[in-house]
């Protein structure tokens, strides 16, 4: 990319200024020369596929909607009441955020380790990205699909074949029992979607420049010290980028666990959002589905709530 | 992203080895780093492995014990099978075309957006750019009971615009093309202007040429999060012959029964087009990546 930094202040032109304007050349300005018209196509989606139903949405979840939007009498905060009180919202919750802390620790720690491995290395890249980020490429029902069906069955699986030929005792519940249910989503998580902490990384280890490290070499640095006192503290923006974009993206769970368990063994598996679909497109109770939904947000907000240092990194980044 | 596929072989090459962590010298500690890469590696591959091999095994062996790579014979029985099922092409066809819509539509109005608000000036720009920004907060997976029932009264359920339209406007989007557009200088612009250059004209010969590797990036990355994408597709569609790829799998692994081979055969069909693609364009994904990665989807 072509590091172009922030211009410098323009000649002031009439051109210059507001198409609209702008002396009148011609008689007929064309409609092209309006700068709405540019940003016209965008707002009109923006506004129905997520302005309206965050709006609506507020409206519906004071009612005791149907699916089909129809039906439905004002109940005020009933909902929001049920809700708070409703034993599978904060069970559902908690799996949520269990999930999350469970996920969250090894898919940073692992990223950052296996793009340290492969920065050093230096040789065959292509390999290091093709085993490592490769999967996160992958559909979502393809790698649950294939763990569900293939890696984590009882006896014939390959987690349990594995265990048999290395003369431990098989036959563990992977998906059925609560024990190991949520750790193996934790870990088909980490092998689908790694690789892409383990990019961001990589590009973060591929930007600190050379002769810090050169210099402290000189210095009768050892790689360990070098480790420890240049690369990890020039990492901790983006380690702060990838545990704020981790947790948020945890905290959305649902493929996951749709596919794999269902949200079993025991509802001990299943998410929020699980839920919310549950309520709303199951159980036809949308109104209330929406009032979780906002609960849901709720949660998703505070989180955000550390996002400022992210958004100037990410101004950087996108400005290079 | 320098750094790729540089050093291939040991080198002793005397200018190779200035100071620094750029020289490939076999040190003890490097072959055992290069080891335990390689385990790591290969323990990532295995599950592909698995899937490939028993997609080849014949149906009666894929459940055996103990543990066989490989079973009596290699047959390509199972991808007959669901190839002539016929559905698995119809939801590739659908995945293709969703995805790609879905990708067209988004770079070009996220830039037409972007453009308009860096560059021109109009009533209202800042309350609505600051609209914008303030959307990179919602999660559209926070959103799906109200805009169901916003598709349901639209009578998008169960077609193409149900599935891509909602995918469309997404804010982060437009904000990386922003921070770009910021960086482009004005004075290119200035003298398409001069010769008499409308907005469209400048915006589409000289902004968006410009800005290709940005709009290359944010094309990648809608493409693989769109298809990709299971939780609004499996909501939107009900009838099977309009589902994308990853929800018709999962809607139909039922129906597949216990045939092990045939789910791998179709599993493996489903995850070779973007491991393709991740082949061939491997340096501007991982570019792609490294930029709206840090869009935060």
């Amino acid at each position: 990319m072509t590091t172009t930094t922030a211009a410098p202040p323009p000649p002031v032109t009439a051109r210059h200024t507001a198409a609209g304007r702008a002396p009148v050349r011609s008689v007929h300005r064309r409609w092209t020369e309006h700068g709405l018209v540019f940003v016209a196509p965008f707002l009109l989606l923006y506004a129905m596929f997520l302005l309206w139903p965050l709006v609506s949405g507020v409206g519906m979840s004071l009612t005791s909607e149907n699916i089909t939007g129809t039906g439905g009498e004002f109940v005020g905060l009933a909902n929001y009441a049920e809700a708070v009180r409703d034993p599978d919202v904060w069970s559902s919750l908690w799996n949520t955020v269990w999930f999350t802390v469970l996920s969250t620790v090894p898919l940073v720690l692992v990223g950052l380790g296996l793009a340290l491995l492969s920065h050093q290395l230096r040789v065959v890249q292509w390999l290091w990205r093709l085993s490592w980020f490769a999967p996160f490429l992958l559909p979502s029902g393809v790698v649950c699909l294939l763990f569900a069906q293939m890696i984590f069955p009882s006896g014939f699986g390959l987690a349990d074949q594995t265990l048999a030929a290395a003369g431990l005792e098989p036959g563990i519940g992977w998906l059925s029992e609560e024990r190991y249910a949520m750790l193996s989503i934790v870990a088909t998580t980490v092998w689908w979607t790694v690789g892409f902490n383990f990019l961001l990384y990589l590009a973060a280890l591929q930007a600190i420049p050379v002769h810090l490290h050169e210099a402290a070499e000189l210095d009768g640095a050892g790689a360990w010290h070098r480790l420890l006192h240049i690369t990890l503290p020039m990492l901790r923006r983006t380690t702060a980028l990838v545990v704020v974009l981790q947790v948020l993206a945890s905290l959305k769970i649902f493929d996951q666990v749709y596919i794999m368990t269902g949200g079993g063994p025991d509802e001990s598996t299943r998410p929020i959002l699980q839920y919310v679909y549950q309520q709303g497109f199951t159980g036809y109770r949308i109104g209330y589905a929406s009032a979780v939904s906002y609960l849901f947000f709720a949660l998703i907000l505070i989180v955000s709530l550390v996002r400022p240092a992210l958004s100037r990194r990410r101004a950087e980044e996108a400005a290079k | 992203m320098s750094g790729s596929a540089t050093v291939k072989t040991p080198s002793v090459r005397p200018a190779a080895t200035g100071a620094g962590g750029r020289r490939a010298r076999w040190t003890g500690g490097r072959a055992a780093l290069l080891v335990l890469a390689l385990i790591l590696a290969a323990a990532w591959l295995v599950p592909l492995a698995w899937a490939v091999a028993t997609s080849l095994k014949p149906e009666a062996e894929t459940t055996s014990t103990p543990l066989a790579w490989i079973g009596s014979r290699v047959t390509f029985d199972a991808y007959a099978k669901v190839w002539e099922s016929g559905d698995l092409t119809r939801w590739m066809l659908n995945s293709v075309f969703t995805s790609l819509m879905t990708t067209v539509l988004t770079v070009l109005t996220c830039a037409m957006a972007a453009y308009g608000f860096t560059r021109t000036d109009f009533r209202g720009r800042r309350t609505l750019y600051g609209l914008v920004l303030a959307g990179i907060m919602v999660p559209p997976q926070v959103l799906i009971a109200p805009l169901f029932t916003e598709m349901v009264q639209l009578g998008l359920v169960d077609t193409y615009w149900g599935v891509i339209l909602p995918q469309v406007a997404v804010p982060a989007m437009v904000f990386i093309l922003v921070k770009f557009f910021e960086g482009v200088p004005r004075e290119l612009e200035e003298a398409a202007f001069v010769d008499g250059a409308g907005r469209w004209r400048v915006f589409w010969t000289i902004v968006m040429p410009l800005s290709r590797p940005v709009l290359a990036a944010v094309a990648i990355f809608t493409f693989i999060s769109t298809w990709n994408n299971f939780l609004w597709p499996f909501l939107v569609t009900t009838d099977p012959a309009g589902m994308t790829l990853p929800v018709g799998l999962v809607n139909v692994q039922s129906s597949f029964g216990v045939r092990y081979a045939q789910i791998m055969a179709a599993l493996v069909i489903a995850g070779l087009p973007l491991l393709i693609v991740f082949m061939l364009f491997q340096r501007q994904i991982v570019r792609g990546i490294a930029h709206t990665g840090l869009a935060g989807q």
